[in-house]
């Protein structure tokens, strides 16, 4: 369980870094927090010839309120300071709902919200959230700067959008407060093991409680997370009630087609993908924005 | 009053340096020229080897050597089987490195010796072997139909079978109001030590020293002396700090001849760290069993007989102590029971995986799911209450010491005391199963609650003998040399115990000295729970033989008899005047034995080795039991309490007790909902890694409530003592298992198979 041999580069600059990419490409890998490269590399399943290590380059680090209301994230950010920011629970509170199931909160001290996004794993908690709110990433080059949507980002299993010589900057998280209402769910054999399947969800309901947009994502049920268009066509217009929400179920079931591993079948993943689904609305329509609590450490 | 050291909890002498980071693993080890190894191991089930292209990889700077069979043939021996050998075995035995043909992924086919690991892994990349694959056997019965053979030379991959019986299991099949045929599994799984293989060699001057070493030392040496043809007393055996055991660390296997042999060879150091994905496919698995089982009884709920046919799956080759795991299902399927009748053929059945050895409490964790699995089976068919049909059947305190029969090939089974339904009372009484009616429930979230009970009898302390040395120095100090090893039970602080009350010296001037082949010329090491049994018993011999040596030699210096004398404290004092004037101290002592001299045996020095020897086994037993509460709808189970009540005779330390139970609890808990070792149809190993091999975590593992009791010490040893280690895990899988059958019979499930993944329960549920 050691690397292959690799050189490796401690850029001090984006610029610097892209630079590196663009002279690497294919033949690079940026090195982030590590927790899914390292043990690839160790495992030598990925055998760059170059490293590109990211972690001293300032700027790419912060959470920042946007002008519109919403919210943008630096690529380098620590999964674990999106989990504690007061800003994320305000402007994107599903966000926060999802991030201690990331592993361990070890992980989440070194994981980054770039890593996760660009590593991509099907069954990975960010990935689904950023789909299900409509997220954009800015994707940058020694060429220039591009903007990618969320749904234009995941590409298949652990395959993205990302060019050999981009790097993955920020995303951009629209604001999802007000009459929003947010939900989300997964099963894993361990806690903080990646999911064997689960689902986001953000629901906008008017004053009555009629549901106007209805976001439906799941993971791990496929080679990326995946909106559920036709539940969320049946749920919006509806009040969302039990038998709605178990249609929606059913909706997402049949439309899944996952695959089976050790962990569990592809039957399971369909049947308990709709479970995951139902469940999340139901959290959804009792979702409060909660006062944020300093002190709270989820383990 | 002097202080009682047996019987106290005292914190674990040993924890400090483990706490604080100081304990010498064997990775710590680092010699001068010290030059490292690694394995081709083989990416096919089952292949044949064409060739073997080295060219390459030597080639490479800093690659010092690649050894093949061709480099070994001239030595080349079977690594020998320890425990239950059978003459049947030995053409499935496996030699250090492959010569023909490849039979598990994972099949050690060359080592590698470079500069850094780093390098030999590089090295590993560029060794070409030809390979010319071979269709696997993977599953126990397309093995029993011998159309793929594994070990050409036998011509069968039934590498073992026998019978063993006692009374007339027709008659009871005859006589039978009721019986019940069921098939069970267990999972392929292992005990996973977090600190994984390894070893240091070193060779100079015609010595060989081997850290690295544990568990049974002494035989290993054996071992290796006979493989390498080198002499016993110049190869030097050292334990160090052991990160874990659980069967599976410290056993003769490939690497144990290879690292030694490459260290001859080079005259140079060469270490060799086992890494995890190494670990998963190289060290031994365990419980994969299948059992056809039958039960006769009467209508009441009586026991006739049992008669079953268990098949063990020993992967590629039979290993040092592989065909226990199916004799030992076999040999205790009856359980703590009256079991008139009982017959049971055992099979060893080679198929294309990692070989098997044993992991904590081998056999007993199946044999008690599949027997308390039928038990509750058989209630539930009989309208009995579980916990009543065992309280009928359960062997009584006045029928001991109860012979079970022949149900090892080896030997009669006797149970040597114990009161079986008081430890089940009170298992039942600490999960109050008598004020929780009915026995399952749905809560409001619709999960589906059940309690599940189950009881176990466990053999420990297997002999024939073990040996503790003790040597006095002239300031007092008290040296005690184990014959037994240590990976992590804490011996430092029991055998202080037992020592400082048998000799009657305080605690702190004790030191325990184990893991070193030098320390004495005999040892049988640690397994099977025979720590404390054997090696506690050697020491308290020991110290008895070492008591009377110093009152003889200060009563013939005080000019009076031995019997007017005590040692107390680490003083001589006249018998009845113990709180006044110590008349000796026994530094003091020491010196007289030195000028003793010659009129001694001992020639001069305060020493006595003594061997406790045993014939029969010592059997804990107890009672597990477990709340539980599954949601249906996504298979997951959680453990809401988990009892382990458990009878060892005797707690030398009450709290290293319970963190025995706890720990094995915690890993029984894994085994059973988690872990498995899963291959696919050619032979790949699917959970190689931690990714897939899913460990037990803090949060998977409830508190456990561990009780002990010491209602009925052994009377087959001075001390009293059972084994303590194995208790806690051998009836999770029972336990477990009847406690989700319960909560989830009203949909119709019946766990005959475990793990219990939210998967399969959720497909249990839907068919
Ligand atoms: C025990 C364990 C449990 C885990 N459990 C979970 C879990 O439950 N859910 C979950 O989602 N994750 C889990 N993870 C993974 C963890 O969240 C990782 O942090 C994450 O997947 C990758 O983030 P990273 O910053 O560590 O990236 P790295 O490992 O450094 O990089 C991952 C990949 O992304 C690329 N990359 C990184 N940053 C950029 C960038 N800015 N631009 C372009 N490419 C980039 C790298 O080149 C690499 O290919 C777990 C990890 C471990 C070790």
């Amino acid at each position: 369980m050691k690397p292959a041999r690799f050189d490796y580069y401690s850029p001090s600059s984006r610029d610097e870094a892209l630079e590196l990419l663009g002279q690497y490409g294919d033949d690079a890998k940026i090195l982030a927090g590590g927790q899914s490269l390292m043990p690839m590399m160790n495992m030598r399943l990925v055998r760059p010839k170059v490293v590109i290590d990211i972690n001293r380059i300032a700027g790419l680090s912060h959470i920042t309120p946007r002008r519109d209301g919403g919210l943008a994230v630096g690529a380098m950010t620590r999964q674990r300071e999106l989990e504690r920011s007061a800003l994320v629970l305000e402007t994107a509170p599903l966000l926060s709902l999802a991030i201690p199931y990331i592993g361990h909160f070890q992980i989440r001290n070194r994981g980054t919200v770039g890593g996760s996004l660009a590593h991509s794993d099907p069954a990975a908690e960010i990935p689904a959230v950023c789909l299900t709110l409509d997220t954009e990433f800015e994707l940058a080059s020694s060429g220039g700067e591009r903007t990618v949507k969320a749904e234009d980002f995941f590409l298949n299993h652990l395959t993205t959008a990302l060019e050999p010589v981009e790097l993955l900057t920020e995303i951009r998280i629209p604001q999802t407060v007000g009459n929003w209402r947010w939900g989300f769910q997964e099963v894993c054999r361990r806690d903080g093991d990646f999911a064997l399947v689960g689902a986001a969800t953000m629901l906008h309901l008017d004053d009555k409680g009629i549901c106007l947009e209805a976001r439906i994502t799941t993971f791990g049920a496929g080679g990326t997370p995946m909106r559920m268009d036709a539940a969320e066509e049946y749920l919006s217009g509806s009040s969302v009630n039990a038998d709605d929400r178990s249609e929606a179920a059913r909706l997402v079931s049949d439309a899944l087609d996952p695959i089976s591993d050790i962990h569990a079948s592809a039957k399971y993943r369909q049947d308990v993908g709709g479970v995951m689904v139902r469940r999340a609305l139901e959290q959804a329509l009792l979702a409060q924005a909660l006062p944020f609590n300093e002190g709270e450490d989820a383990a | 009053m002097v202080q009682q050291y047996i019987g106290a909890s005292i914190t674990r002498k040993e924890d400090e340096r483990f706490l604080t980071g100081r304990a010498t693993f064997v990775d710590d080890v680092k010699l001068p020229g010290m030059v490292h190894a690694t394995f081709v191991r083989s990416p096919h089930a089952h292949a044949r080897i064409v060739a073997i292209d080295t060219a390459a990889a030597l080639a490479m700077p800093g690659v010092v050597a690649v050894f093949t069979y061709d480099d070994i043939a001239s030595l080349a021996k079977p690594i020998p089987v320890r425990l239950y050998p059978l003459p049947s075995l030995e053409p499935f035995l496996q030699y250090p490195l492959a010569q023909d043909k490849v039979r598990y992924v994972g099949d050690p086919v060359a080592i590698v010796i470079a500069d850094s690991r780093y390098v030999a892994e590089d090295a590993l990349d560029v060794i070409d072997v030809t390979y010319e694959p071979l269709q696997a056997v993977v599953d126990i019965e397309e093995s029993l139909r011998d159309e793929i053979i594994i070990h050409e030379a036998p011509g069968t991959n039934l590498a073992a079978h026998y019978v063993v019986s006692t009374g007339d299991i027709d008659q009871a099949f005859r006589d039978a109001e009721y019986t019940r045929k069921e098939r069970f599994k267990t999972n392929r799984h292992t005990g996973n030590p977090l600190e994984t293989r390894g070893m240091v060699v070193a060779y100079d001057s015609g010595e060989l020293t081997v850290w690295g070493a544990t568990k049974v030392p002494h035989f290993n040496r054996e071992v290796l002396s006979s493989l390498l043809d080198f002499p016993e007393e110049k190869m030097h055996f050292i334990e160090g700090d052991v990160g874990g055991g659980f069967g599976i660390r410290g056993e003769f296997y490939p690497e144990d001849f290879l690292v030694p042999f490459a260290a001859i060879r080079l005259g140079r150091p060469v270490k060799w760290t086992e890494d995890r994905l190494e670990h998963l496919i190289a060290a031994n698995h365990s419980r994969d069993i299948l059992c056809d089982i039958e039960i006769a009884m009467k209508k009441d709920g009586t026991i006739l007989g049992i008669r079953a046919q268990v098949y063990g799956d020993m992967g590629g080759y039979i290993r040092t102590h592989g065909s226990l795991v199916p004799a030992s299902t076999a040999g205790l399927l009856m359980g703590p029971y009256n079991v008139p009748a009982y017959e049971c053929g055992v099979h060893c059945v080679i198929t294309n995986k990692t070989g098997v050895g044993t992991f904590r409490a081998p056999g007993r964790y199946e044999s008690c799911f599949i027997r308390e699995r039928l038990l509750d089976m058989a209630a539930a068919d009989l309208g009995i209450d579980p916990a009543e049909l065992r309280f009928k059947n359960l062997i009584q305190p006045s029928q001991m010491p109860y012979n079970a029969g022949r149900t090892r090939a080896d030997g009669d089974t006797i149970f040597d005391s114990g009161n079986y339904p008081q430890a089940l009372t009170r298992a039942l009484d600490e999960i109050g199963y008598a004020e929780t009616n009915p026995k399952r429930w749905v809560d409001d979230a619709g999960r589906y609650h059940g309690i599940g009970i189950a009881t176990y009898v466990k053999n420990t302390g297997r002999g024939p003998f073990e040996g503790a040395r003790i040597v006095i120095s002239g300031t007092g100090d008290v040296a005690v040399y184990l014959g037994i090893t240590t990976m992590g039970q804490g011996h430092e602080t029991t055998m202080a115990q037992i020592c400082a009350d048998s000799l009657g010296v305080s605690m702190e001037a004790v030191t325990i000295y184990h893991g070193n082949t030098d320390y004495i010329p005999f040892g049988g090491g640690t397994y099977g729970s025979r720590g404390t049994v054997m090696g506690g018993n050697a020491v308290h011999l020991a110290c008895q033989n070492m008591k009377e040596r110093i009152l003889s030699l200060a009563s013939t210096y005080l000019d009076t008899e031995p019997a007017n004398l005590v040692l107390q404290t680490g003083e001589i004092f006249r018998k009845g005047a113990e709180h006044g004037p110590a008349l000796l101290s026994l530094g003091e002592v020491a010196g007289l034995a030195e000028n003793a001299g010659s009129d001694e045996e001992d020639s001069g020095t305060l020493e006595i080795t003594a061997y406790f020897e045993a014939d029969q086994l010592t059997f804990s037993y107890g009672s597990h039991a477990a709340h539980v509460a599954v949601d249906p709808e996504t298979g997951k189970i959680e453990i809401i309490r988990y009892v382990v009540v458990e009878d060892i005779g005797r707690a030398i330390n009450p709290l290293m007790v319970h963190g025995q139970a706890v720990g094995g609890a915690a890993q029984g808990i894994g085994a059973t909902l988690l872990e498995e070792l899963v291959y696919d149809d050619s032979g790949q190993l699917l959970a190689g890694s931690f990714m897939d091999y899913l460990l037990p975590t803090s949060t998977d593992v409830p508190p456990i409530e561990s009780i002990v009791l010491e209602e009925a010490p052994s009377p087959l040893n001075p001390l009293g003592v059972k084994g303590a280690g194995e208790g806690g895990i051998v009836a999770t899988g029972a336990t477990l298992a009847n406690a989700v059958s319960n909560a989830l019979a009203p949909l119709g499930v019946q766990i005959t198979q475990l793990p219990l993944s939210p998967s399969f329960i959720v497909k249990l549920l839907s068919s």
